[in-house]
């Protein structure tokens, strides 16, 4: 259970939590709970996209519930963090339309050019390469996600782009 | 040119801004449910109109509709099933993208005709930035009044909020689902009880694809009855097909159910034909659940008929010889491609999406994927091909979701119609080193092998 | 409302499920179970091992039901008729769930715990000829501690969800649930936090196999060679009700009392379960447990009225020394002199 070591300076700021507020406001009355995926999100996306067991305490604390709630569900959903991932992860759609039109040709591309293997983070922390399943994006494959966006119709080039423009920083991922 | 019912204004530049789309006659199905009609008059337009349920199942809506407890008295609600997650399939993503007010104007009166007042429109967490279009959208909706309290002066009242998901094919399940939106692990619920009766919230609850929703506009403007004019037998309307593999022109396409699977497949309007012009090998055409069709099941049934895009056509033969229309994820193979490979794959995806809730699904996925991994990369046996037979049939029907099934019947039609394949990557297990081993030496080119 | 199971017909009241009409007829007709738990709400369909099939859904809509159905979620229809032991495709079923479930399970019997009374084991023997097809590595997990009373081995576990039932339903905070997914969910309190709360010990009852077992009692000793005794004490936290698994006066472990399907009477606390072990004054002794399901435990039957535990055996056997642990089933080894001197020794007291 190496990952649960991981610790994380934890910034509920007033905009941060205007914004949870906001979500909550979209349940009636003692269903709070509801809004913990949205919640998650947000949090996560506000603390280097992932969730150290401590940011997760503090989630259970805002919406009153118990912190095993919490863990129940990010460790079922795949898009939270359990550990720290790199500033830039590129998760590569694996699934079969992909895997058609060489979508795993592509993946193995970028982990040469970045030095990792799936799944894993560059050492300076910048890129994390990461397989995943369908992502909705089937006719425009092969393709990946980083950040809150899709780069679609991706080949060599427009990866060797994408990671230098990741580089230069004039990359938004939300 | 098919008609257009979602996609009949999608081109026209800014659509997806209030303005334009109320310039464009958006919102006008609003103002005539709320004021001209009821509830009850709304169902049973859907229901005239012969609707099916967009999602893949293939339920009638108004049927669906008309089962949801007002008895009782407990809050309603209208959860949008946003969370496409088929392989094959993102459809729903292209219309929330492009028009997202056709489905807030959709969600609006179907609420009505249920008579809920809290709405939800429940998208998958990946499709975060259309996430941002539809709050926004939604903003909008409620700025220009209808949302919100006392909707044009009707006395309806409704709140409409979009919830995100975080990554789980299985919270396309509708049970799965409202667990999600109730902030809990995306566990299928047993049925009975059903949402209607009890759903959300334990409150009655009607779940429903974001195509489906998006049609009740177009219904309420034009009429069930015209809706149902359009199309074949029980197969009416329109429906949005995601076309993808080795095609030539992939993307979603409307088209009228009852169009034949040649001209969708060779029309330069849709598909545009094979990429590459390599021959075709076989087809899925309904998302990845759906039992694949080698080439001599795809343009004719088995008994020699024209195999048209309809639910019935689709699934003539049953799961021997036919497919199912399902969500309309439209996957195309041509030679180059591996049914044992696309089998592990589809395979693969179902045993990372399972929930893990009952033992069949939870056991029988990972177990196929291991046994499909081992031939793909031979290492393989015969006897592993009865095996996952065996395991897929004992997996189907025995599960508390459809993703059991789904995971079974992808298996079940790979071996029914592509066992040579599986046998020659037991046997010829050098020949199958390289994953694009059929590019350079098609299956065609090695079946004499096999005698 | 009427219901055939088997051929058996029986009235049962709206709302009962199959399951619990086929238990009111009893016999071969009754479905295993692993998930359901009829103590705890929601608690069941989903280990699969109880489906049927149903040939008639009731008398107002007489259709079959194309699917097999989990007896245990599924509600008697006026009418309805059900194949339980007489349906090839029910048996087949749960012979194929009795097979998943033990793909990935590290069939450790020989050093687990529950052996003996674990209705996995008595699941898998029950489909006779049982060969497992799986050729593949089995999943593992991390070990986890879980605090000193409860013993968590995941590698076991069948994901019935009993344990996460029972701590939402009879203890305050929940501090372990059900956490990853698909083959890889398992139970965990995610942060190897101790499950400590006054009935936090129930979970082990309730577990079906050797996942969460009683961390006192841990190879202390097979379960068939301890004899079952109803036993009370007053306790202010719970029934106090209990079975005492004793071995000569030792007390071995203290579990609540469990009905014919294994499943407890009442809920006892932790006090009761793992603080009166070292003296069996605590407790008031009723008698012998009587089981009415065929168990090893049941095959020496106790014939003497109690005042030490003694039962008809062999002369040392259960008089509780640690050297003659080993004596059980050893019948036809003579005793040595010392021996011979120690039963003369108890006898004579």
């Amino acid at each position: 259970m190496e990952q649960r070591e991981y610790t994380q300076e934890i910034n509920i700021t007033d905009q941060l939590m205007a914004r949870i507020n906001e979500l909550v406001s979209h349940y009636p009355e003692g269903k709070k709970k509801s809004a913990l995926i949205p919640v998650l999100h947000e949090v996560q996306d506000a603390h280097d996209n992932w969730l150290s067991v401590g940011l997760m305490n503090k989630v259970a604390e805002i919406l009153d519930i118990k912190p095993i709630e919490v863990y129940e569900v990010v460790t079922f959903y795949t898009m939270f963090n359990e550990k720290p991932v790199g500033k830039y992860m590129l998760e590569f759609c694996q699934t079969s339309c992909c895997a058609l039109r060489s979508g795993e040709e592509l993946m193995d591309y970028t982990c040469e050019k970045l030095g990792v293997k799936p799944g894993e983070t560059t050492t300076d922390g910048m890129f994390s390469v990461v397989g995943v399943e369908c992502l909705g994006a089937c006719g425009y494959a092969p393709m990946l996600q980083l950040g809150d966006f899709y780069h679609e119709h991706m080949t060599k080039e427009k990866i060797d782009a994408l990671i230098e423009d990741c580089r230069q920083g004039k990359i938004n991922l939300r | 040119m098919g008609r257009k019912i979602l996609l009949e204004n999608i081109n026209i530049p800014g659509i997806k801004d209030y303005e334009v789309y109320r310039k464009n006659g958006g919102y006008t199905a609003v103002e005539k449910a709320l004021k001209s009609m009821t509830p009850d008059e709304i169902t049973e337009q859907v229901k005239t109109s012969g609707m099916r349920g967009r999602g893949g199942a293939g339920f009638p809506m108004g049927m669906k509709w008309s089962f949801i407890d007002k008895k009782s008295g407990k809050p309603r609600h209208l959860v949008v099933n946003a969370d496409e997650s088929e392989p094959g399939t993102f459809k729903d993503r292209y219309l929330m993208e492009h028009i997202p007010h056709l489905l807030i104007e959709g969600a609006i009166i179907s609420s009505f005709a249920l008579e809920a007042n809290l709405s939800y429109i429940y998208i998958r967490g990946e499709y975060m930035w259309v996430y941002n279009i539809l709050e926004k959208a939604i903003k909008e909706a409620y700025a220009n009044g209808w949302l919100g309290k006392n909707i044009l002066g009707t006395g309806y009242n409704l709140d409409l909020h979009v919830h995100c998901g975080a990554g789980a094919y299985v919270c396309g399940e509708e049970t799965a689902l409202i667990e999600s939106l109730e902030g809990k692990r995306g566990n299928p619920r047993m049925k009975p009880p059903f949402p209607a009766v009890s759903g959300l919230w334990a409150e009655p609850t009607v779940v429903n694809n974001v195509e489906s929703i998006s049609t009740v506009p177009w219904i309420i403007n034009n009429s069930g009855e015209e809706y149902a004019k359009i199309g074949v037998g029980r197969s009416t309307g329109t429906k949005l097909i995601s076309a993808s593999g080795h095609i030539k022109n992939p993307g979603v396409y409307e088209i009228e159910l009852g169009m034949t699977v040649d001209e969708f497949m060779n029309s330069d309007e849709y598909c545009g034909g094979m990429m590459d012009d390599r021959p075709l090998k076989a087809l899925v055409p309904g998302g990845s659940s759906v039992p694949i069709l080698p080439v001599h099941y795809i343009f004719k049934t088995a008994n020699g008929e024209d195999r048209l895009m309809t639910y019935e056509s689709l699934a003539d033969g049953g799961f021997v010889t036919g497919s199912s229309l399902g969500s309309g994820g439209f996957i195309v193979y041509n030679d180059t491609a591996c049914i044992v490979r696309n089998t592990w794959n589809f395979t693969r995806f179902y045993h990372h999406e399972s929930c893990g809730q009952c033992s069949p699904c939870r056991e029988g996925t990972g177990w196929m994927e291991k046994i499909l991994y081992r031939i793909e990369n031979g290492m393989g046996t015969m006897d592993d091909i009865d095996l996952l037979w065996d395991i897929q049939s004992q997996i189907d029907g025995n599960t508390i979701c459809p993703l059991g099934d789904a995971a079974a019947w992808p298996v079940a039609a790979a071996i029914r119609h592509f066992r040579e394949e599986f046998e020659y990557h037991v046997r010829f297990p050098q020949k199958i080193k390289n994953r694009d081993h059929f590019v350079s030496e098609p299956m065609e080119k090695v079946r004499h092998l096999l005698k | 409302m009427k219901i055939n199971i088997d051929g058996h017909i029986i009235e049962v009241d709206p709302g009962t499920t199959i399951l619990q009409a086929a238990r009111m007829i009893g016999g071969p007709s009754v479905p295993p179970t692993m998930c359901y738990y009829s103590k705890l709400d929601d608690c069941g369909g989903k280990c699969r091992c109880c489906l049927v099939e149903v040939t008639k859904g009731s008398e107002k809509d007489p259709r079959p039901m194309p699917k097999l159905q989990p007896s245990c979620v599924t509600a008697v229809q006026d009418g309805m008729e059900v194949k339980s032991a007489t349906s090839e495709r029910a048996l087949k079923a749960r012979r194929s769930v009795s097979e998943f479930l033990l793909i990935n399970h590290p069939l450790d019997c020989p050093v687990c715990d529950q052996a003996g009374e674990c209705d996995l084991q008595n699941l898998a023997y029950g489909n006779e000829n049982y060969k497992s097809r799986f050729k593949e590595q089995k999943r593992t997990f991390e070990p986890e501690d879980i605090g000193p009373y409860i013993q968590l081995h995941m590698n076991r576990c069948i994901l019935c969800y009993r344990c996460v039932k029972l701590a939402d339903q009879l203890t305050q905070e929940r501090v372990h649930g059900v956490i990853c997914r698909g083959d890889h969910a398992q139970i965990s309190t995610y942060v190897s936090r101790a499950i400590d709360n006054d009935f936090s010990g129930n979970v082990i009852d309730v577990c079906p196999v050797g996942a969460l077992t009683d961390k006192t009692f841990r190879f202390k000793s097979r379960v068939w060679f301890n004899k079952p005794f109803n036993a009370h004490r007053d306790c202010p936290k719970c029934s106090g009700k209990v079975v005492l698994w004793m071995f000569g006066d030792t007390i071995q472990r203290v579990t609540a009392r469990k009905d014919e399907y294994h499943e407890v009477e009442d809920f006892i606390c932790n006090e009761c379960r793992f603080e009166h072990k070292e003296n069996v004054e605590d407790w008031v002794i009723e008698g012998p447990r009587k089981f009415e399901k065929f168990s090893v435990i049941n095959a020496n039957n106790y014939t003497r009225p109690l005042k030490k535990v003694k039962i008809e055996v062999d002369d040392l056997t259960l008089e509780g020394r640690k050297q003659d642990e080993k004596k059980i089933s050893m019948k036809s080894s003579p005793y040595d002199e010392d021996e011979l001197n120690a039963i003369n020794e108890v006898k004579g007291e």
